[in-house]
């Protein structure tokens, strides 16, 4: 279960939503500058909206009615930016290692090994991200966000940056993820019929407002 | 004949030249070092955190930037001095004494390099991209965690350039120096105080012409060795 109710104003721009969603994955889809980014970031707690509640499953990250607010480094969410964000000065291995120690909390469902393996990541231990592709990045990043041991992935627009030969790939990437490792994930896009194969509820946003939610073919 | 060795006999330093060569860079190099971690500490706050006063606190930083030397110097000796608030608390807890030693003239060069360090740290750590720290955040890391392993790996060059110019700045500080803990050889008599009293010396040209090259030759090496090291960073971080 997936719960993100918040209102949440940044200059003249508001969000307004209220998500509910019951299944495994939950794509946020609608036009650029319809605030998702703006949404995920909420979620995560790097912004903090002027009301509301998001919780999924059992774990409460914010509800301002009863004064909870837990912040970004305890919320355990795997965040997977939109322009990945590795540490530039780090490996890949290190990178990927980076929240490895703050991951104790809560029982782990991640293996490196899998991770590595899973993500074909082996021949890219050793490499600065400045020696990456594009795609490669993303799939550090996804490494990097899984490691952490998360509650919670959240993904921003991760077909973006990845050419058309390759989005089928983590379009099932995504899809093994979800099977793999029983995370609830929550992604971004701007395509509905890019997402519909994948996301088990898709919410439809627009200008900040939640406008339309519906069931994609995903597995609930 | 008699000319080269008149010449190489103006090369050698003398043994009280030594001694203000050896005090300058034993002063350069404990005052920039010991006002280092200040420096980060303040420029990161500046860099990164909203706080009230912040814009006093920014001025007072800068304040001996603009100040007359002279004026830092008599304020320190007011505070440091042996019977300053500050300098008899240190001496009498920590057994530090500031007024005529070296390691007054130590305090004075850290002081007067301080906003120096502080305004290239503070600019180096502004460029860390602030979304590389909130990644790190959302991986569960604490702000101490991510000030070590990001932050500053980070700005590193900018605080190697910072360190260098607080160096080179102590190594030229005159003003405040001479005020606070005046120039006496072998005890606070630094490269640029012994310039100065060798240029009110009638026989004081070879010594000033001996301490003027030396002054060169150490700025030369400072500023070469920051690039290079700048540099060596810079290769690091792009993933080499």
């Amino acid at each position: 279960m997936i719960e993100i109710a918040v209102e949440h104003a940044q200059g003249d721009f508001t969000i307004a939503a209220d998500i509910r969603a019951s299944g495994r994955v939950l794509a946020l889809c609608g036009p650029s500058g319809a605030g998702k980014t703006t949404l995920l970031d909420v979620i995560a707690g790097l912004r903090r909206p002027r009301r509301g509640r998001i919780a999924v499953d059992d774990a409460v990250f914010l509800d301002t009615a009863r004064g909870i607010d837990v912040p970004a480094r305890l919320r355990r969410i795997g965040y997977i930016f939109q322009e990945s964000r590795l540490f530039p000065h780090l490996s890949v291995a290190h990178n990927l290692t980076y929240g490895a120690r703050f991951a104790s909390r809560g029982p782990s469902l991640v293996a490196f090994a899998d991770v590595v393996a899973l993500l074909g990541l082996e021949p890219l231990l050793a490499r600065g991200p400045a020696r990456l592709s594009g795609g490669e990045k993303q799939r550090v990043a996804i490494g990097r966000a899984l490691l952490s041991n998360p509650r919670v992935l959240l993904m921003d627009e991760p077909l973006n940056a990845i050419d058309d030969a390759r989005r089928q790939d983590i379009l099932h990437l995504i899809e093994t993820l979800r099977d793999a490792f029983a995370i609830p994930i929550i992604f971004v896009s701007h395509s509905v019929s890019e997402v519909e194969r994948l996301a088990s509820d898709i919410a439809v946003i627009e200008a900040g407002r939640l406008v339309e939610m519906r069931a994609g073919r995903g597995a609930p | 004949m008699s000319d080269g060795a008149a010449w190489s006999g103006a090369l050698i330093f003398s043994p009280a030249e030594w001694t203000a060569i050896f005090l300058s860079l034993k002063v350069a190099t404990v005052g920039a070092l010991a006002s280092l971690p200040f420096a980060v500490g303040l420029a990161w706050l500046l860099a990164r955190r909203r706080f009230p006063g912040k814009s006093l606190v920014n001025a007072l930083a800068h304040l001996p930037l603009v100040l007359p030397p002279v004026v830092t110097g008599w304020l320190l000796l007011i505070g440091f001095g042996r019977h300053g608030v500050f300098g008899s608390a240190l001496e009498s807890c920590c057994g530090l004494t500031f007024s005529f030693r070296w390691t007054g003239a130590a305090l004075a060069a850290a002081v007067m390099g301080f906003p120096l360090m502080v305004r290239a740290i503070r600019l180096s750590i502004e460029a860390v991209d602030a979304r590389l720290e909130q990644a790190a955040q959302t991986l569960g890391a604490p702000s101490w965690y991510i000030f070590a392993t990001v932050t500053l790996p980070l700005a590193t060059p900018g605080i190697i350039a910072g360190l260098i110019l607080g160096f080179a700045k102590a190594i030229g500080e005159f003003g405040a120096t001479i005020t606070f803990v005046a120039n006496i050889p072998g005890q606070t008599q630094t490269i640029a105080t012994a310039i100065y009293s060798a240029t009110q010396d009638p026989n004081g040209a070879e010594t000033t012409w001996r301490l003027t090259g030396i002054a060169l030759a150490i700025a030369f090496i400072a500023l070469f060795a920051s690039e290079a090291l700048a540099a060596r960073v810079a290769k690091r971080d792009a993933g080499g």
